[in-house]
């Protein structure tokens, strides 16, 4: 569904990703874990087009997507929840989660947002409360509604954890399950918490400074001794 | 008592103008950071393509009120639209994401280009027009009597009603939100699928857009224009939106009334030659207490 190859990313004279090959199936939840600074999120951020990757190509679903402007890479089936979540802080959440729903066919919205409160209820309870006024951990729900709100195929989510005390953590890894598994949503995402990451993912990818240096089967990675010593020690 | 009133119409009347000038500072500033100014200049244009459409209605015959009034306007609003809209693809666009210095230059230079243009096109001399919507009523007869002039009603009134449809857009519908997202966070905007650059191509466009009105009631009020309208008039709308609260369009519409008020009784009360110092230092007055300006927010967010 989403194939990534050679794939080099500047910031400035900063080389972020050094030729980054990565596949995500449809269907699949794929997990991209790795230390801070590996380059994830600016992977997240390539294949969306901000920034622009210098070298390689990015296709998704058949089509090249590597020079396509940003709202087109969205219109076209893909939606992100950034790092920081990045929710419209002078916006209420009924108006974040409309704002969702910009590329999507406005007869789904009612139907739409239903599910995005049935997902997340304490949404439903805020929906005129200004999205700067949510937790943290109210916000990445609204981060994660307000990317599915525009009914995409590839859902790529950027440390849903981070900063989440961990009874929500585990909701929102169960919330991801559901998500794909029920709505069929193929989702990308990109942790820290890397036994949650890979317990729940088919396929996974590590990073180190630009590069993907192993991948393979969630479980396998889960057994996999040097991924134990650098990313589960002392977790779990 | 009489005479107050009068200037209290009068100060409307011109803040009226001021505010509906003011917006379109104040929308560019919240959506890209910079201030436009060759603003002036598109609401100067805005007041040479009402003069225009007039003589050229005048020439056609249609010469029923309303009807001239209405197709005048739209004129104005359509062409006007357009210079603003070609204003930020060649003066703006290009020079996104370079330094702020650069654009500020291409500002200045693409105002006195549109200064230079219309004074070649149109020569230099003051254009006249007869006026359109003479008489009014006269609220209080006396030694001076308060008179309210029709044109002076249109005007407050087309900007109550231009003012309560544009809040409403920019409140309720997927144009105004996305304008709003794009003041928030452009990367997200553009994340969850806004096109960023047709969105600050629009904010340009409405800004141009209520600019053209201001210039076609200031030709109708007045009734005599120049090139060089768009000066003091720019300044003066500038000076509102930063006293309103730079980037809030509430207080663009407040900054307005309260230069358009200050100006008017500073020349009524005190002496006409310094009524634009009087202005400005109630910018540094305003600034000096409220650097945010009266309704403008601290840059601090909980996100
Ligand atoms: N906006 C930016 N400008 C310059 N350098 C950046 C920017 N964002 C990230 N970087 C650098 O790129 C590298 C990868 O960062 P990032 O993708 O955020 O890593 P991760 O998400 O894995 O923690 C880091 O060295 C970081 O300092
Ligand atoms: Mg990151």
């Amino acid at each position: 569904m989403l194939s990534i190859t050679g794939v080099h990313t500047f910031y400035g004279s900063i080389e972020a990703l050094r030729g980054v090959d990565l596949e995500v199936k449809a269907g699949d939840i794929v997990s991209l874990i790795g230390a801070n600074g590996a380059g994830k999120s600016t992977l997240l951020m390539t294949v969306c087009g901000k920034p622009r990757a210098a070298r390689g190509r990015i296709v998704f679903d058949g089509e090249d997507i590597t020079a396509k402007p940003t709202h087109e890479i969205i219109a076209s089936g893909i939606a992100q929840s950034p790092e920081g979540r990045r929710i419209f802080p002078r916006m209420s959440v009924l108006e974040n989660l409309q704002i969702g729903a910009t590329t999507a066919d406005s007869a789904y919205f009612d139907r739409d947002l239903e599910r995005v409160y049935d997902l997340f209820p304490i949404l439903k309870e805020r929906s005129n409360q200004r999205g700067g006024t949510l937790s943290g951990g109210e916000q990445q729900m609204l981060a994660i509604g307000r990317a599915l709100m525009s009914r995409p195929r590839l859902l790529l989510l950027d440390e849903p954890s981070l900063g989440l005390a961990p009874k929500v953590v585990q909701q929102i890894f169960k919330t991801i399950k559901e998500i794909n598994e029920e709505q069929g949503v193929t989702v990308f995402l990109v942790e820290q918490n890397a036994y949650h990451a890979l317990k729940l993912a088919h396929r996974a990818y590590v990073m180190v400074t630009g590069r993907i240096s192993l991948s393979g089967t969630g479980s396998d990675l889960l057994a996999n001794p040097e991924v134990r010593a650098a990313y589960l020690e002392g977790g779990h | 008592m009489e005479y107050f009133l009068q200037q209290l119409i009068n100060g409307l009347t011109l803040g009226a103008i001021y505010g509906l000038i003011a917006i379109g500072y104040t929308m560019v500033y919240g959506i890209i950071g910079m201030i436009n100014f060759a603003h002036g200049e598109i609401y100067m244009i805005g007041a040479f393509i009402a003069l225009i459409a007039f003589l050229v209605l005048g020439i056609l015959g249609i010469t029923w009120l309303p009807l001239a009034l209405l197709l005048v306007l739209l004129a104005a609003m359509v062409f006007t639209a357009f210079y603003g809209w070609t204003l930020e693809r060649i003066a703006y666009r290009p020079l996104r994401g370079s330094p702020r210095l650069a654009a500020l230059i291409s500002a200045i230079g693409m105002s006195i280009f549109l200064q230079n243009y219309v004074q070649l096109l149109q020569g230099a001399r003051v254009k006249p027009l007869q006026p359109v919507i003479p008489g009014g009523v006269v609220l209080m007869e006396g030694a001076i009597s308060v008179r309210f002039n029709y044109i002076q009603m249109m005007i407050i009134a087309t900007t109550v009603v231009l003012m309560a449809i544009f809040s409403l857009i920019i409140a309720k519908t997927a144009m105004g939100r996305a304008q709003r997202a794009c003041q928030q966070d452009q990367t997200m905007s553009a994340l969850v699928g806004i096109n960023v650059d047709r969105t600050i191509s629009m904010t340009f466009v409405i800004g141009a857009t209520l600019a053209a009105v201001a210039g076609m009631m200031v030709t109708l009020y007045y009734g005599v224009i120049d090139f060089f309208i768009g000066f003091l008039a720019g300044i003066k709308a500038f000076t509102a939106a930063v006293v309103g609260g730079i980037g809030s369009l509430p207080g663009a519409m407040l900054g307005g009334l309260l230069i358009g008020l200050i100006e008017v009784f500073w020349s009524a009360y005190f002496t006409i030659e310094y009524k634009d110092v009087a202005a400005f230092s109630i910018l540094i007055l305003v600034l000096m207490f409220r650097p945010t300006g009266l309704l403008g927010k601290p840059e601090i967010e909980k996100v």
